[in-house]
């Protein structure tokens, strides 16, 4: 399944839900203010390089260049752009967007 | 009731992310607004408001205004005063190198450039809060 997370983790506990309620093997993209989440050193970056255990996170590269942090995200996060979220879309079951 | 004409001290507390709302962008404009008027302005960035300093946006790639040149001609309008929660920051894995360098020059010390922006702690913000006769949020 494809999660995709438009919030950012300080305002909302979206990308929290979605860390605790996706499966091994799940995809998690973070897309618009979600991108936040992908930042390197903050509150939320042990629980998303927890996740990288077992799920693949994707940020929107776009979104991540527009707020000025595409050279701060984690390792181990995939930038993809608007071509390689259609192929996540493609690519999984079902979409999960958490709002 | 102050006298017309009189001078008021401002804050804009400015807690949003830029882009996936309008309020960063809103807020620019109306502090420009309040700057025409000669007011004492002061601007505060804390939770993710931090996130509108950060240098090196690039919105080509979403079709939005980049609008985050603004923050550095703020000082050409006598706005001098950019508070920014240093928890926050820390909070989000940002320091002050990962923010814009906005600057102002000082007419009293022969137009000596200086720093604008300012970290402060949360009891530090409390105090501004008290200072203030109107206060804006964005």
């Amino acid at each position: 399944m494809l999660h995709i997370v438009n919030k950012s983790p300080f305002t909302t506990t979206s990308l929290e839900s979605c860390l605790r309620v996706s499966k091994p093997g799940a995809t998690i993209l973070l897309i618009e203010d979600g991108v936040y989440g992908a930042l390197d050193g903050s509150r939320v970056s042990a629980a998303v390089r927890a996740a990288l255990a077992d799920r693949t996170v994707c940020v929107l590269g776009v979104d991540a260049a527009a707020r000025g942090i595409e050279g701060k995200v984690l390792d181990g996060i995939d930038v993809v752009d608007y071509d390689g979220f259609v192929d996540l879309v493609a690519a999984n079951d079902g979409v999960q967007s958490w709002l | 009731m102050s006298e017309a004409g009189a001078t008021k001290k401002f804050l804009y507390i400015n807690r949003k992310a830029p882009y996936g709302t309008i309020y960063a962008w809103e807020s620019l404009e109306v502090v420009l607004i309040g700057a025409a008027f000669e007011q004492d302005v002061s601007l505060l960035f804390m939770d993710d408001g931090v996130y509108q300093l950060i240098k090196g946006m690039d919105t080509k790639g979403i079709g939005m205004k980049n609008f985050s040149a603004t923050y550095s001609a703020l000082g050409d309008y006598d706005v001098n005063k950019i508070y920014v929660d240093k928890d926050a920051l820390a909070e989000r894995g940002l320091t002050l190198e990962d923010l814009q360098h906005l600057v102002w020059e000082d007419e009293n010390e022969d137009w000596a450039e200086k720093d604008s922006i300012r970290l402060v702690s949360r009891d530090e913000i409390a105090g501004l809060l008290e200072e203030q006769d109107v206060i804006f949020n964005f």
